[in-house]
Parts: structure tokens; C-alpha cells; sequence
């Protein structure tokens, strides 16, 4: 059995200025909606990591947003251990495209958010084992807007991984930081995962973050968001790009999908 | 820096006080009609000495202490509920947007015909004067609040009430602090008008007493003592913003 299994599933926004416009009897979804996402199939397994790729306003923190259960689909379903998606649960952790911290609460109290129902020595040590998992250890005190981007990151990943979800699921997890951040922070999601195991859905715009970190590479066309590539990588991690030629042969496949005619 | 934060409106002070001077000195009019800073000063030590500065300082602050409190304890909670419950906002918004911009010295006949002469009417106007921005600011923040807040808090399974507490709470309180701000002054402004009609005390009744005393320097020296109370009390509205757990509110757009 799957874990996530996403099964027809569209999305459209209204249309606000055409539904004042005309005022037509057709009151059908999907005739006054702008489609967003249009019949999506896809199966995830559980400890997968998936990496979404597609054009930027494709649908891809829509598709992600449907999982988490922040929005309802227009129709089709999303299914979670075979149950349908009702709304958002901390077994499925979000972690957001521009900062989803709490910008009053130090990054102790953020990371303590999940982690509530503790009694107060075993959330203590929770916490704190948190904190240094990603390795904010002395930082603990300080309010995200004294983080860097990196330092951010790092915490909300933190403060996911505490409450101990089955999902993780990210929007661009490394967009905005510089070259090297960018791939240490990535080096550290790869090893959270391999110590952790969660099933993870990754929305990317850098194909070589896909190449490096999915076992399943998901591809969506520009909108609507139909599924254009589905892909498993059988490969271990860490991954040498450089070296590995299938990888590369890929990468090359996946440029040219995205519209740019070379890699670069 | 520090040294320019005080020497720079030691010099506008200085300036109007020179101007002041200069106008008593040049201008014609009798010491009567314009006293002289000087004067003032004196007539200031003098109503310090006996006592009735203090006195009706002491008054206007007591009513607008208590008018403030309760626009505070009242129109948060209210703005609040305004600002996350859809239907009590269509029940009540566009009542509060009538109500507001009648100004509070507008009630001062119907306040002094039901509360007579006294404290009440003049904490009623204060009241009045405060209660509707703090509503409405606290409500405006409410529905600034960004959504990505609300999904967090969902995401982490928070409780209505920790919402309350954990998420809009802390999310409004920079502009809340902010609203305080303009709300004290405001009800500041109001208690002395209230206080120049309804009672017997107060700083407004000193300026009225002394005008039909025909004593401008005490006049003056009450316009002072207003101005300074307002100063600190804005400076300590201003200071609660200088609190930590409110500093994001400063570096987070
Ligand atoms: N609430 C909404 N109402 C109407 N249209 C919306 C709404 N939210 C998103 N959209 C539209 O849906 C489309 C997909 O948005 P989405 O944020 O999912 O794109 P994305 O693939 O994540 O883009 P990016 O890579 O730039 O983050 C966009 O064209 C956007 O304009
Ligand atoms: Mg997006």
C-alpha cells in the first residue's frame, strides 16, 4: 500500500472578474474556474523522497498545500494510508516557501510548538535535542528575524521534525539562500533523511536538487499542471553527479523538458 | 546619536522660548494678555508650591486613566472578535464606522444630561474617544494577520484558544501597542474639553477658572503642564514597544 496516493485530482480558482462578467446559468466548477491543476495521478511510498519540479505558477505549492490539507481539491482526492485528506494534522508538517516561523517566538519556543504535550523535563530534552540536531545549538534564544535565511530554514526543519510526523513537506526549501548554504542545508536534509526515514515531498526549482536528493522525480507541465515525467532514481545517496552518467543523461532530459535547450 | 537625541529638542525648545520672549517683548501687548516666559515660570513655581497644579493633574489623569482602561479592556477583545468572526463583522462594522467619526465633544450634551456633573460624563467622552480606534485598529491588524500563521498554527494542531494566545495575540500586538499610542493622546486631548464644560476640576477646569480670572500666565502654565504629561505619556507607550518579545514587530515586514 502506498502511502500518499493522489488520485484525479484538479484544482481551479474562481474566476472573479469573468464570474461577474457573464452571468451565465452554467454554475459547473470548473466552467467559472481558472484550472489550476488538471487530473493528477501520482503514489507516493512510505520514506520516499519526492521532488517536484515544474514551471514557476505551474501549481506546485497548490498540489503540496492539497496534501497538507490546507486547501480542498475542486475534485479527485488525496489519500493518506489509504484515508482521504480532511484538513491539515501534524502528521503531515509543512514546512513553508517563505518562513513559516512564528516571528514572536524565539526559535526554542517555535521548535516547542509540536512538542506541547510533553511533560515540561521530556519537551525540555526534546527540544534541545532538536535544536542540535540542526545544529542551532546556542542560537536557541534568539527571534528568527536575528537568524540568517539559513538559520531559519534550519529551525522550521527542526521544529518539523519534532513532532515527529510522517510527512515532511517542503516548498522550496532552499530557494533564497546563497550557493553554499543552499547546498550545505541540502546536505543536511539528505542526512535528516536517512536517519529519519520520513516520506518527503520536495517542491524544487533546481533540477540538480532533484537529481541529488528524490528517489521519485515528478515533473508538472505548465498550467494546467497535468503529470509530464515520473521518474524513480534507484540510486543511493549520497549522489556524485560528476560520475554518475545515467544521472547526467537525466539531468540533460530534465533541462530540456523545463524549455531551456542545454544544461548548463 | 545619543548626544543629538537631546541636544537637537533642547534647541526647538530653546527656539520657541526665544520667539516667545521676543513676541512679549515687541509685540505690544500687556503681560496680561501675553505673559512673558518668565512669568510663566514664576506663576509654574507658584502653582507647584500650593499645590493646585498637582491636584488637578492628578484629576484629568485619574479620568483618563479610567476611560482609557476601559476603551482598552473593551475594545480589544471586541476588535478581536471583529476581526475573526465574519458574521459579527457584517453584524457590527458598519455601526462602529458611523459611530466613529462623530466626534466625542459631540456627546457632551446628551453625557452631561445623563450623568449629570462630575467624573462620569468626562470619563464616558474619554472612553468614547478611545474605545473606537482601538476597536478598529485591533481589528485591521486581526485580518492583516498573514494566512501562513493560521495554516501553521493548524498544521500544529493548536487549539482555539492557543490560537488566541500563540498566534493572534502576539500578531497584533505591535499595532495594537501603536494604537495605544494614538488612543492616549486622543483621550488625552478630550479630557481637557470635558473638563472645561462638566466639572470642577481637572486641567481643563484650571485653563476655563483661570481665564474667567483672567490670569493668562495660568492659563499658560496649565497648556505647559498639558503638554508635558503628554510627552511622558507617550513615551510610555512608546517603551512598552521597546519590550522584547514585541521587537520583531520592528524588524519583520
Ligand atoms: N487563492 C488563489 N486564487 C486564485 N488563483 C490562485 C490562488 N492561489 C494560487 N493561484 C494561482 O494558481 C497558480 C499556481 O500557484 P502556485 O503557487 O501553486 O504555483 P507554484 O507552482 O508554486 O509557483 P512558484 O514556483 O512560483 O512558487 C498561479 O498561477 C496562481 O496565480
Ligand atoms: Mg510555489
Amino acid at each position: 500500500m502506498s502511502h500518499i496516493k493522489i488520485k484525479n485530482l484538479q484544482k481551479s480558482y474562481i474566476d472573479r472578474r469573468r464570474v461577474s462578467r457573464s452571468k451565465t446559468k452554467d454554475n459547473s466548477k470548473a466552467s467559472q474556474g481558472i484550472a489550476i491543476l488538471n487530473d493528477i495521478n501520482l503514489e507516493f511510498e512510505k520514506g520516499e523522497v519526492v521532488c517536484i519540479l515544474g514551471p514557476s505558477g505551474c501549481g506546485k505549492s497548490t498540489l503540496l498545500r492539497m496534501i497538507a490539507g490546507f486547501e480542498k481539491p475542486s475534485a479527485g482526492e488525496v489519500l493518506v494510508n489509504n484515508k482521504p485528506v480532511t484538513g491539515p494534522h501534524a502528521d503531515s508538517i509543512f514546512v513553508f516557501q517563505h518562513s513559516g516561523l512564528l516571528p514572536w517566538m524565539t526559535v526554542w519556543e517555535n521548535v516547542e510548538l509540536g512538542l506541547r504535550h510533553l511533560e515540561p523535563v521530556a519537551r525540555k530534552v526534546a527540544i534541545q535535542e532538536h535544536i542540535d540536531l540542526v545544529e542551532l545549538t546556542r542560537f536557541e534564544h534568539l527571534y528568527p528575524y536575528q537568524l540568517s535565511g539559513g538559520m531559519q530554514r534550519r529551525a522550521e526543519l527542526a521544529r518539523g521534525i519534532a513532532v515527529n510526523p510522517d510527512t515532511l513537506i517542503m516548498d522550496e526549501p532552499f530557494s533564497g539562500l546563497d550557493f553554499l548554504t543552499h547546498m550545505k542545508i541540502r546536505e543536511e536534509v539528505v542526512n535528516m533523511h536517512e536517519l529519519i526515514k520520513k516520506t518527503t515531498l520536495i517542491v524544487t526549482h533546481d533540477i540538480d536538487d532533484a537529481l541529488i536528493m528524490g528517489d521519485k522525480i515528478i515533473v508538472l507541465s505548465g498550467r494546467p499542471a497535468t503529470v509530464k515525467l515520473e521518474k524513480n532514481l534507484n540510486f543511493g545517496r549520497p549522489r556524485n553527479l560528476a560520475e554518475n552518467l545515467e544521472l547526467r543523461e537525466l539531468r540533460d532530459e530534465l533541462f530540456f523538458m523545463l524549455g531551456v535547450s542545454y544544461a548548463v | 546619536m545619543l548626544n543629538q537625541k537631546i541636544i537637537l529638542p533642547i534647541i526647538s525648545f530653546s527656539v520657541l522660548l526665544l520667539i516667545w520672549e521676543l513676541v512679549t517683548r515687541f509685540s505690544g501687548w500687556s503681560q496680561q494678555v501675553f505673559p512673558s516666559p518668565l512669568m510663566v515660570l514664576i506663576s509654574f513655581q507658584e502653582l507647584i508650591v500650593n499645590g493646585e497644579l498637582l491636584k488637578h493633574a492628578v484629576a484629568s489623569l485619574f479620568r483618563v486613566s479610567i476611560g482609557f482602561f476601559l476603551a482598552v479592556i473593551l475594545g480589544i477583545p471586541l476588535g478581536i472578535i471583529l476581526g475573526r468572526i465574519k458574521i459579527v463583522h457584517l453584524l457590527l462594522n458598519a455601526l462602529i464606522q458611523f459611530l466613529r467619526p462623530i466626534s466625542p465633544l459631540a456627546w457632551i450634551p446628551l453625557a452631561m444630561l445623563w450623568f449629570g456633573i462630575g467624573d462620569v460624563p468626562a470619563i464616558f467622552l474619554i472612553f468614547l474617544s478611545s474605545f473606537f480606534p482601538m476597536v478598529v485598529s485591533t481589528s485591521v491588524a486581526v485580518e492583516a494577520i498573514k494566512p501562513t500563521f493560521f495554516q501553521v498554527a493548524a498544521n500544529f494542531n493548536l487549539s482555539r484558544y492557543e490560537i488566541l494566545t500563540k498566534i493572534v495575540i502576539p500578531a497584533i500586538t505591535p499595532q495594537v501597542i501603536t494604537a495605544l499610542r494614538i488612543s492616549i493622546t486622543i483621550a488625552w486631548l478630550v479630557v481637557v474639553a470635558a473638563e472645561m464644560i462638566a466639572v470642577q476640576s481637572g486641567l481643563g477646569y484650571m485653563i476655563l477658572d483661570s481665564r474667567n480670572a483672567l490670569r493668562m500666565d495660568y492659563v499658560m502654565v496649565g497648556m505647559i503642564a498639558i503638554g508635558i504629561i503628554g510627552l511622558a505619556l507617550d513615551f510610555i507607550m512608546q517603551s512598552l514597544s521597546q519590550i522584547e518579545s514585541t521587537a520583531w514587530g520592528r524588524f519583520t515586514k
